[in-house]
C-alpha cells in the first residue's frame, strides 16, 4: 500500500530535532506527584493514606466507574500527603505525593511470558489485566484502553489501527519507540488483536520516519498469531494525520460519524504506539503503567532528549536534566506545539497523557494581539473536519453557544490548523476550546 | 520543594502560527497593483499622480481619524486603507477634480468600511462604494474620459475620448471593428486610469495567484461567465453584439475580477461559494453591459454580489467530516 491522503490539514515545520536521540532512562526522582485523574472518565479514589509505605507498581488509587483507570505507585516510598496540586489541564487535582526510598527494589521479572502462551489465554482475563494495569491512550487523549478493547456486541470491530503517525511537530517519542522496540510492538499488536478477536491490523507511520517503517515491516514478518495480518502503511507527512478519524479515513477509507460517533461505529479500534507498548509490558511482564516516553525539546532546551520517565516526575526536573534556558523560555507546552497545553509553570507532574515537553524561547512566542477576521477563507480550506472555523470562532468569541453548535462546536477536533494559517492571528482553536470548556462547566452545574 | 501555584487570574491566549499576516498580504496586493498603476501614469500623464496620491491619502487619513474617534488602535499602516484608496483612484477618470477624489476616498472608508466596524465587517467593497457614490453624484465628470496621451509623446492634453464600451453602447458592434486588440491589451484607450492596461492587470493578478493570496475560483468563474454570456449573444447576432474577447479586454472587468471581486471580506469563504459568486458577478456584468443603460456593469455587479455573500456563506457550506457516509 502506498501513500494515501486526507483532505485539508497543513504542513508546519517538522522540527523533529530529537529523532536521532535514543530513549534515555530518567533517574528515579526524589518525589513523585500522582494526580487521581490521569484519564478521561471518573476520577480515582485513593487506596492509601498519608504515612503508608508503598511499593513500586502497587495500586494506590482505583476508579469507581467502568470508564476509569487505576493509578499505581511509580516509585517505592512513603505517601507524604494526598492534596490538590496543579495538574496539566490547568486545574488543581487531588494528588498522591510519594517520597522515594533510597532502596528501590528490582521491579519485575526480566523474562517475559512467551507470546504463544499469552495468545492461548482467555481474552476477558487479558482485558481485565489491561484494565488493572491502568493503561490509557498514551497519545494524549488518555481514554481508558480496556473500554476500547470491549466493543459492544452491536458494534463489531474488524480492524485494529496502530497510530504511529506522530504528526505533531517536535515530538519523537513514538518514533523512537518504533525504532527501538519493533518486536515488542508487534507482540503487543498480536495481543490486542487476540483480545479483539480480529484478523487485520495496520500500522500507520508518516513517511518522514523511514527507519521506523523499515523496522516495523521487518518485525511484522514474524507473526506468531494465527490468521493475523499486519500491514505497515506509509502516510504522507501532513498534520493532523495522527487524528484518529483521519487515520481511519486515510488507511481504510471509512468516515467516523460526528460525535458521539466513535471509531468502533465503523468497525475500528485505534491505539497509539506507546499504548501498544504499555499493553505488551502489562501482559507479558505484569508491569502496570508507571512510566512513559516523553520528548523534551524545543529551542529553549540546550540538550533535547527522549526520556523514559516515571509518572509523577516534576516537569521542572526533566527540564533541568535537559539543560533548559529558564531565563529565555517564553512558553512551556505539555504535548506538541499544535495540540499541547501551554503551562505557566514547570512545577507540575508528568502524567499518563504527557507525550512531550516543548520549550519555546521568548523570541518564538507571538504575544501580539489578534485582529478581527477578514474572511480570507484559509481556515475553511485547511480544516480537516470541513467546518467553517472563521464563523465558529466569531460565535465562540461572543459565547454564542447555539450558533457555535450549529457551526460544529462539538465536531471540531481542536487540531489548530485554523489558528496556524490565520493571517489575523486569531486564536480560533483556543476560542473554540474555551467555549467547549464553558459549555461543559455549564452542563456540570446543571 | 513542590510548590502549589496560585490559580491564574488572567486567561491569556497565545497563538503561534505561520508568518503570513494581514499587513504582509496587503502590501503584496499593493505591489500587484503597481504595474496597472504605472501604465495608468504612462498613458494619462503625471497628473494622475495627483488623483492617486489624494485618493490614498484621503482613505488613510479618514481611516486613522475614525479609529481615533472610536478609541481604537490606529492600524492605518496595515495597508488596507491604502489599497482602498489606490483601487478607487484606479477606477476614476485620470483628470478627476481633486475635491471629487477626496469625497470618493472619504465615502469609501467612512460609508463603505468604518461605519460597519472596520476591516472585516464591511459587506461591500469599500473602493466600489466610493466609486458608485461619485458615479451617481457626478455622472458627467465620472464619464468624461481623457484620451490617452502617453508620456513624452507631446500630444495635446485634455481631449476626451469615449471608452470602447461606450462606443459599443452608442453605435453597436460595427463601430468597434477598428479598435485594435493590441491597443486594448496594452491600454491605449479611453477609460479609468488603472483599468486600461489589461496586460498589467493580469500580471498583477497572476502574482497574487502565484503567492496564494487569491485563488482562481472568483476571477476564473467571473471571466468565464462573461465570456460565455457575451459569446452566446455574439452567436445569435454578430452585427449587434461584440465578441467575448472584446468584452474581456474592455472596461473594468479585469481589474474587478482580479482585485475587487476577490476582496476577502466581501466575498464568500468557501471555494464553492466563490464559484457561485464569480458566476453571479459575470452574469450581472454581462446583463448590464448588454441590456443596461450603463455601458459598464462591473462595479454594480460586484456590489450586488457582495450583498448576496452572506446568503451564499449561509447556504453553501462544506459537509462536516463524517456527516455523509461514503457509498
Amino acid at each position: 500500500m502506498g501513500t494515501t491522503y486526507f483532505i485539508g490539514g497543513i504542513h508546519p515545520p517538522e522540527n523533529k530535532i530529537t529523532a536521532g536521540c535514543p530513549i534515555e532512562t530518567f533517574p528515579v526522582p526524589a518525589k513523585v506527584l500522582l494526580p487521581l485523574s490521569q484519564h478521561i472518565g471518573a476520577p480515582c479514589e485513593a487506596l492509601v493514606k498519608a504515612g503508608d509505605m508503598v511499593e513500586v507498581g502497587q495500586k494506590i488509587a482505583q476508579g469507581r466507574g467502568y470508564v476509569s483507570a487505576p493509578v499505581h505507585a511509580s516509585v517505592s516510598g512513603q505517601v507524604k500527603s494526598i492534596e490538590p496540586y496543579l495538574h496539566p489541564i490547568g486545574r488543581q487535582v487531588s494528588s498522591i505525593v510519594i517520597e522515594t526510598d533510597t532502596n528501590q527494589p528490582q521491579e519485575w521479572a526480566n523474562s517475559a511470558i512467551p507470546l504463544l502462551k499469552l495468545l492461548s489465554k482467555d481474552t476477558a482475563a487479558l482485558r481485565d489485566q489491561v484494565q488493572d494495569a491502568g493503561i490509557v491512550g498514551l497519545g494524549g487523549a488518555t481514554f481508558p484502553t480496556h473500554v476500547k478493547l470491549n466493543p459492544p456486541v452491536a458494534k463489531p470491530v474488524d480492524t485494529l489501527l496502530i497510530n504511529g503517525a506522530e504528526c505533531e511537530p517536535y515530538l519523537t517519542a513514538d518514533h523512537r519507540m518504533m525504532m527501538e522496540h519493533p518486536q515488542e510492538l508487534v507482540s503487543g499488536i498480536q495481543l490486542l488483536a487476540h483480545i479483539l478477536g480480529i484478523s487485520q491490523a495496520y500500522i500507520g507511520i508518516e513517511e518522514n520516519k523511514p527507519d521506523a517503517i523499515a523496522a516495523l515491516r521487518e518485525a511484522a514478518t514474524k507473526i506468531e498469531a494465527k490468521g493475523l495480518t499486519i500491514n505497515v502503511v506509509k502516510l504522507r507527512v501532513r498534520y493532523p494525520q495522527g487524528s484518529e478519524k483521519h487515520l481511519i479515513q486515510t488507511i481504510l477509507d471509512r468516515q467516523v460519524p460526528p460525535p458521539p460517533g466513535l471509531p468502533m461505529d465503523v468497525g475500528v479500534v485505534v491505539q497509539n504506539v506507546g499504548t501498544v507498548y504499555a499493553v505488551y509490558e502489562a501482559l507479558s511482564l505484569g508491569k502496570p503503567l508507571i512510566e512513559r516516553t516523553v520528548t523534551v525539546t524545543g529551542s529553549g532546551v540546550r540538550q533535547p532528549k527522549n526520556l523514559k520517565v516515571r509518572l509523577g516526575t516534576q516537569v521542572s526536573e526533566l527540564l533541568d536534566f535537559c539543560d533548559w534556558d529558564s531565563e529565555g523560555a517564553g512558553k512551556i507546552i505539555l504535548g506538541g506545539p499544535m495540540m499541547g497545553m501551554a503551562q505557566y509553570t514547570p512545577q507540575l507532574p508528568v502524567i499518563k497523557g504527557t507525550s512531550g515537553v516543548l520549550v519555546q524561547t521568548r523570541a518564538e512566542v507571538n504575544t501580539a494581539g489578534y485582529r478581527d477576521c477578514v474572511r480570507c477563507g484559509k481556515c475553511v480550506e485547511v480544516c480537516p473536519m470541513f467546518l467553517m472555523p472563521q464563523t465558529l470562532s466569531i460565535y465562540a468569541e461572543r459565547g454564542m453557544f447555539k450558533e457555535a453548535e450549529e457551526y460544529g462546536l462539538t465536531d471540531c477536533i481542536l487540531c489548530g490548523c485554523c489558528s496556524y494559517v490565520c493571517p489575523a492571528k486569531r486564536p480560533i482553536v483556543q476560542m473554540v476550546g474555551l467555549l467547549r470548556s464553558l459549555k461543559a462547566a455549564a452542563k456540570a452545574k446543571g | 520543594m513542590v510548590k502549589k501555584m496560585p490559580e491564574t487570574k488572567e486567561l491569556k491566549l497565545f497563538v503561534s502560527s505561520s508568518d503570513t499576516a494581514i499587513p504582509k498580504i496587503m502590501y503584496e496586493v499593493l505591489l500587484a497593483l503597481l504595474p496597472a498603476t504605472l501604465m495608468g501614469i504612462y498613458f494619462f500623464g503625471l497628473g494622475t499622480l495627483k488623483v492617486i496620491g489624494l485618493s490614498i491619502a484621503g482613505a488613510m487619513l479618514s481611516e486613522a481619524l475614525i479609529q481615533k474617534i472610536r478609541r481604537q488602535d490606529i492600524m492605518v499602516t496595515d495597508g488596507s486603507a491604502a489599497i482602498t484608496g489606490l483601487l478607487l483612484a484606479l477606477t476614476l477618470p485620470s483628470n478627476s477634480p481633486w475635491w471629487m477624489v477626496c469625497v470618493g476616498a472619504v465615502a469609501a472608508i467612512v460609508l463603505g468600511k468604518q461605519l460597519y466596524g472596520g476591516l472585516g465587517w464591511n459587506p461591500f467593497n469599500p473602493a466600489l462604494v466610493g466609486r458608485v457614490v461619485l458615479l451617481i453624484s457626478w455622472p458627467v465628470q465620472m464619464t468624461a474620459w481623457p484620451k490617452p496621451t502617453p508620456l513624452f509623446s507631446h500630444a495635446i492634453d485634455a481631449v476626451t475620448a469615449a471608452t470602447p464600451l461606450g462606443i459599443l453602447k452608442m453605435e453597436k458592434a460595427a463601430a468597434i471593428v477598428n479598435i485594435s486588440r493590441i491597443d486594448l491589451l496594452l491600454g491605449y484607450r479611453g477609460g479609468s486610469l488603472g483599468e486600461v492596461s489589461i496586460l498589467a492587470i493580469i500580471l498583477g493578478g497572476l502574482y497574487l495567484l502565484f503567492r496564494g493570496h487569491i485563488t482562481w475560483h472568483i476571477p476564473g468563474s467571473y471571466l468565464l461567465t462573461v465570456a460565455l454570456f457575451t459569446g452566446v449573444f455574439r452567436l445569435i447576432s454578430p452585427a449587434e453584439y461584440a465578441s467575448p474577447l472584446f468584452h474581456l479586454l474592455t472596461g473594468g472587468l479585469m481589474l474587478g475580477a482580479f482585485f475587487m471581486a476577490t476582496d476577502y471580506v466581501t466575498s464568500p469563504v468557501t471555494r464553492k461559494g466563490q464559484l457561485v459568486f464569480g458566476f453571479g458577478c459575470g452574469l450581472l456584468t454581462g446583463v448590464i453591459r448588454l441590456f443596461g443603460n450603463y455601458p459598464e456593469g462591473v462595479s454594480f455587479a460586484i456590489l450586488l454580489m457582495n450583498s448576496v455573500t452572506p446568503l451564499i456563506d449561509k447556504y453553501i457550506r462544506p459537509t462536516t467530516f463524517g456527516k455523509k457516509q461514503p457509498e
